[in-house]
């Protein structure tokens, strides 16, 4: 149990880092770029701006602990 | 690849070369036996599919080494010290006591092991991601090699650690080239049909520059106001 818990602590420190919040962010923005596409609207200037928005705000957390 | 170098360079002055290349070379097996299983496997998923899992993936990957980036250019994270981490690896490595098991000085191995390994995954991630997705396996993990070889080839000439390699200046790059590919793949995996098609790319790359940019500018001025 520890070394599985150990194993998914170490692909959750490398795929997501020190803030899940940026990448659940960037998971409910291609989320929703899809349910765009799915109703017809080709939103690809969606994603890079969410990007830099929630960049914007995950470097304004760090930068303030 | 400059922090794995660092540490078998230290492991390696310090303790022997023979237990020390050992466990580099165990290690960039596992690695290349880990592309062999993973990138033929991943090429039989349907293109949108993939496209939309390793770009989602690559995204949330090239925004840590971009954000670290911002951070170190800002001075708000400390850059990394080659000359520092080897002088530590060096004094780790004197002090550990000497345990030999299947002939191999035990402490060598496994912290050249680990560490190639640990730092490999990284390339290992990159090659199976920008491979799968372009079907180009091959040509990825060619890349990954000559600039492997490139690395190796450095530090064997300077014997010491490649500290004056401008490691930000790289990984900045490297970070936005991760996010741009992440963001395009994500986006169309989701559906989207990009304007210019692969053209966009240069589009989103000179977006997401002329952000992080901008970010640094605006962290280097709040930490200029802020009290010392």
């Amino acid at each position: 149990m520890t070394r599985l818990r150990t194993f998914g602590r170490f692909w959750w420190g490398f795929i997501v880092g020190d803030d899940w919040r940026l990448a659940a962010a960037v998971g409910v923005s291609i989320g929703l770029t899809a349910l765009l596409a799915h109703e017809g609207i080709d939103a690809w200037w969606l994603l890079p701006a969410a990007v830099a928005l929630l960049l914007a705000e995950s470097l304004r957390r760090a930068s303030r602990l | 690849m400059v922090e794995a170098l660092t540490i078998v360079l230290g492991v390696g002055v310090v303790r022997g070369w023979r237990s020390t290349l050992i466990g580099t070379a165990a290690a960039g097996i596992v690695l290349a036996a880990l592309v062999a299983a993973l990138g033929p496997a991943l090429q039989q998923i349907p293109i949108d599919g993939l496209r939309l899992v390793v770009g989602a993936l690559l995204l949330a990957f090239g925004l840590q080494w971009l954000k670290k980036a911002i951070l170190r250019a800002s001075g708000y994270k400390a850059l990394h010290d080659e000359d520092a981490i080897f002088r530590q690896e060096r004094e780790h490595a004197a002090a550990a006591g000497r345990d030999v098991r299947a002939r191999l000085d035990w402490y060598s191995f496994t912290i050249a092991f680990k560490g190639v390994l640990l730092e490999g995954l990284e390339v290992v991630f990159i090659v199976i991601a920008f491979g799968s997705t372009q079907h180009r396996l091959g040509l990825a993990a060619a890349g990954a090699g000559a600039a492997l070889a490139l690395v190796v080839v450095a530090g064997a000439v300077a014997h010491a650690p490649l500290s004056r390699v401008p490691e930000n200046t790289i990984k900045f790059a490297v970070g936005l080239m991760l996010s741009t590919f992440g963001c395009f793949w994500a986006a169309e995996g989701a559906g989207v049909r990009w304007p210019g098609h692969e053209l966009s790319l240069l589009a989103v790359l000179g977006f997401f520059a002329a952000a992080a940019l901008a970010f640094v500018k605006a962290l280097q001025r709040q930490r200029r106001l802020e009290p010392v």
